[in-house]
């Protein structure tokens, strides 16, 4: 083998005068960074493996690590940048597909930080979330254009009846995460605090643990192109499907979940073999075109005797407008855009960072394209793709969407320092990772309380920023782009986001 | 802030402008002299079976070609300038056109079964989003609503308001605060023998806008009293829910308080919020709906906008304040607030037919000829 080209990402700083050589970093780094000589008593540390995740620093109980990016500095170069450099060198040592874990990490535009929100000022009053009522309650699913009254005997009487729905506490839902790309721990964290919180979580392609089903009525199970776990008992058990097509993180692509993580219980939840790669495919092999999916859409809601919502995810790409049009006209229940900045487990970087829209945009065109076409009230539609706080939650709703998926935020809550190394199955925080030496790390009655923590400040800020606004649903902000400006924007973007410019009347 | 009162003879009685414009000039304090308007029902006996459109004429030379499509689309029977008087502190008065219109004889030929509201509606949208400076600002049968920039006293004599009768009457006077004081922006907001006229601001006004939108109104009046207007159209005319269960749309009850109804109250209630939620009317409001044979009152449901009701004999009175009520009538029989979100709802004791026009009420109408 050639020499190694790559030079370490991080330096790890270590105090000497602090440093008792206690060992707790050399026990908790899953990567081997940290080794101890018990001939000098002395830890030393080897910064080429270091990802950056800082489980050390924060458990050092002298507080005598400090992880830094290494700065080898380069002939600057604005075309060739070290990140650029790296991934050569990287591929010409394997001769594969480079890997990343978590979603796009590139400089593109935030749009959500180019957008700000209303607030009322004397000429209608600001209601006060502490005071007076707020009601987030958010319901998914299908409605149809008019309720029917008949004047009966006995009073009015109500020919309308709606079809099956999910009643959401707060305009929020944990986003699609596997167990096997994360850890029992996690999913039965994510599960409980679900529950607590009165949203939903979602099983990702992942099947669902026996020991999960009493979550059922907290549970979105997905249907994938690997159909991983996929029986009877699971589509019975789950409040809604969701029929999984793409994801933001590698839209056109299937799923990868390593060997190294499928163990025996993952093996058996997903119900393929141990060990082995599980590779969903690209598309759906039983899905060529929408008439398709209507059939796999159909199919689900016959097997579950229509009793629950379906629910269709695609990635945001460039016609996603038309492609959620159609996706509506099938008969999904709720359609999930996920966009350009989506997490997942494992995904090619170059499809990561180079394939898909922002999910700004991508509301902005689905609402208004289902609008023009007079559907929008017949379909929910999540979005998600990058929520980072309570602020893009409203943003999101006000752009068009009825709710939103939270997932990267979501592992964050539980400890995730987005080192984006997920794929390798080391993940020192016991989320993405089956390792039980590793997994025992998230303590799932933390791991629930620090969910529903989120869930609840989260919840409180958009009571704080809703009745700002003077309002007291969730339902008169939703599609309410009079609450955004723009900033920073151009012409285009702000057309694209059927916005106006701050300072407009 | 603003101020807006009703009153209604539920006998049918025809009563003259006098008591409403007294009404409304008693509260002076809410208004600053950017807008006001009066609706009155049954002030054209004579053309009791004709659309009267109201058209203002921001630009005058759009008339021409206002009239050209209205000949096409309708069969006119009358038109002359709403007659007016000379009220010297009146800032630029758009010229303001009457038409009494019926459908044209071919249209059930050309298109049988089309509805005539809904015909009459998007002749009105038409005109009103083509941009030509023209606005149809009211379009029901039998009624009419005189508007626009000045106090309520300047726009009564500026129509000589005092001399037209009906039995049911609504007026408005404005402080605006969201969108500029012209004469289309005035309330009341018409469209066919809807009237509305609001006091407050509508938070949700780009939600009920764009759900609105996607039912096929167009808002053109930069404001957000005309969506209150929309959705009550397509509530109770297009989708024929009754008044109290639309009223149970625009100001639903709280998720809290559903869960406490009893069936089979609790899903129809359910199912109108899931259904209708772009629709609630979320921030502080206070309306008076009218159109013929019916006026409601009906407040937010967190009341951050006044609202007083009063029966004294066959009258019924909604207004901002009890001081007009007390004013127009010392002694009513009763007086109450109500309830935030709970319609008042007066009825004509014999419903309002087109056909069946008390024939002295016609010689009232020989002024305005």
């Amino acid at each position: 083998m050639s020499l190694n080209l790559l030079a370490s990402e991080f330096q790890v700083v270590r105090d000497d005068t602090r440093c008792i050589a206690c060992q707790v970093c050399v026990r908790q780094c899953a990567n081997d960074v940290h080794a101890y000589d018990a001939e000098s008593d002395v830890v030393y540390s080897d910064e080429t493996r270091c990802v950056g995740c800082h489980r050390c620093a924060t458990l050092c109980p002298t507080r005598a690590l400090t992880i830094r990016l290494a700065l080898h500095e380069f002939r600057p170069n604005a075309n060739w940048t070290p990140a650029a450099l790296y991934n050569l060198y990287k591929q010409s040592q394997t001769g594969g597909v480079l890997l990343s874990g978590m979603g796009c990490d590139q400089p593109y535009p935030v749009y959500f930080d180019h957008l700000l929100l209303n607030a009322s000022q004397v000429t209608n009053p600001s209601i006060d979330p502490l005071r007076e009522p707020m009601e987030l309650r958010t319901v998914i699913g299908r409605r149809p254009g008019r309720v029917e009254v008949t004047q009966g005997p006995e009073g009015l009487r109500l020919e309308t009846r709606l079809g099956p729905h999910l009643v959401l506490e707060t305009p929020i839902l944990f986003s699609a995460m596997s167990y096997g790309s994360i850890s029992y721990n996690a999913c039965l964290s994510l599960a409980r605090a679900a529950k607590e919180c009165g949203i939903l979580y979602n099983t990702g392609e992942g099947g669902l643990h026996p020991t999960l089903y009493e979550y059922g009525p907290w549970t979105i199970a997905q249907v994938a192109s690997g159909r991983f776990g996929v029986h009877p008992e699971y589509l019975r058990t789950a409040a809604a499907l969701e029929i999984k097509i793409g994801q933001g993180a590698k839209p056109g692509i299937g799923g990868h979940l390593p060997g190294e993580k499928v163990t025996a219980d993952v093996s058996r939840t997903r119900m393929i073999p141990e060990g082995t790669d599980a590779l969903s495919p690209a598309p759906h092999h039983d899905i060529y075109s929408i008439e398709d999916l209507r059939q796999l859409i159909y199919a689900l809601k016959e097997a579950t005797n229509y009793e629950k919502p379906v629910g269709v995810k695609v990635a945001a790409v460039h016609h996603i407008a038309p492609i959620a049009s159609g996706i509506a006209r099938a008969g999904a229940d709720y359609i999930a855009i996920d966009g350009l900045r989506g997490g997942t487990g494992a995904a090619p970087t170059v499809i990561r960072n180079h394939v898909g829209i922002p999910i700004e945009l991508a509301i902005a065109a689905v609402d208004q394209r289902l609008r023009e076409e007079g559907i929008r009230h017949q379909v929910s539609l999540i979005a998600g793709g990058s929520i980072r706080s309570s602020a893009d939650v409203v943003k999101a709703i006000a752009l068009g969407a009825d709710a939103v998926y939270i997932a990267t935020a979501a592992l964050v809550a539980m400890g995730c320092h987005l080192c984006q190394k997920c794929y390798t199955g080391k993940c020192n925080w016991g989320i993405a990772t089956q390792d039980p030496y590793l997994t025992k790390r998230l303590n799932p009655n933390i791991g629930v309380r620090r969910l529903a923590n989120l869930i609840r400040a989260w919840s409180l800020e958009i009571k704080e920023m809703l009745g700002g606004m003077g309002l007291n649903a969730i339902e008169s902000l939703r599609g309410n782009r009079d609450h955004l400006r723009g900033v920073g924007l151009n012409e285009v973007e702000l057309n694209a986001l059927g916005i106006q410019a701050a300072g407009a009347a | 802030m603003c101020g807006l009162i009703g009153i209604m003879d539920t006998s049918g009685a025809y009563f003259s402008g006098h008591d409403i414009v007294a009404g409304i000039a008693a509260m002076e304090e809410r208004g600053n002299g950017l807008g006001a308007g009066f609706a009155v029902y049954g002030c054209y006996p004579q053309y009791a079976d004709c659309y009267a459109f109201h058209v203002m004429y921001p630009r005058p030379e759009s008339r021409p070609q206002v009239e050209t499509f209205l000949r096409q689309h309708f069969s006119i029977v009358y038109a002359e300038p709403v007659p007016h008087r000379n009220v010297p502190d009146l800032l630029c008065p758009p010229p303001i056109w009457r038409y009494f219109l019926r459908l044209p004889s071919f249209l059930q030929e050309e298109r049988p079964g089309v509805d005539e509201a809904e015909y009459v509606v998007h002749k009105v949208m038409q005109v009103n989003t083509a941009g030509l400076g023209a606005y149809i600002y009211s379009s029901g049968k039998d009624l009419g609503v005189f508007k626009g920039v000045g106090h309520p006293g300047q726009i009564a004599e500026y129509f000589s308001v005092e001399e037209y009768s009906g039995y049911l009457w609504t007026a408005h006077t404005r402080f605006p605060t969201n969108t500029p004081g012209w004469w289309g922006g005035a309330h009341p907001f018409g469209l066919l023998d809807w009237t509305v006229v609001h006091n407050g601001e509508i938070s949700s006004y780009g939600t009920n806008r764009r759900y609105l939108e996607m039912m096929g109104y167009r808002c053109t009046m930069q404001t957000d009293t005309e969506v209150i207007t929309y959705a009550v159209d397509l509530l109770v005319r297009r989708h024929g829910l009754p008044v109290e269960v639309m009223a149970r749309v625009l100001a639903a009850p709280l998720w809290s308080e559903i869960e406490r109804m009893d069936e089979p109250e609790r899903t129809l209630t359910r199912t109108l919020r899931q259904v209708y939620a772009p629709l609630l009317i979320n921030g502080p409001f206070t309306v008076i709906i009218a159109r013929h044979g019916e006026m409601i009152g009906l407040g937010d449901r967190i009341r951050l906008r006044p609202l007083t009701a009063a029966t004294a004999g066959d009258r019924l009175y909604l207004a901002s304040e009890e001081a007009p009520i007390r004013l127009l009538c010392p002694q009513p029989e009763r007086v109450w607030t109500p309830l935030g979100g709970e319609p008042v709802v007066g009825r004509l004791r014999t419903p309002w037919s087109a056909q069946e026009v008390p024939l002295e009420a016609v010689s009232r109408y020989a002024y305005a000829m």
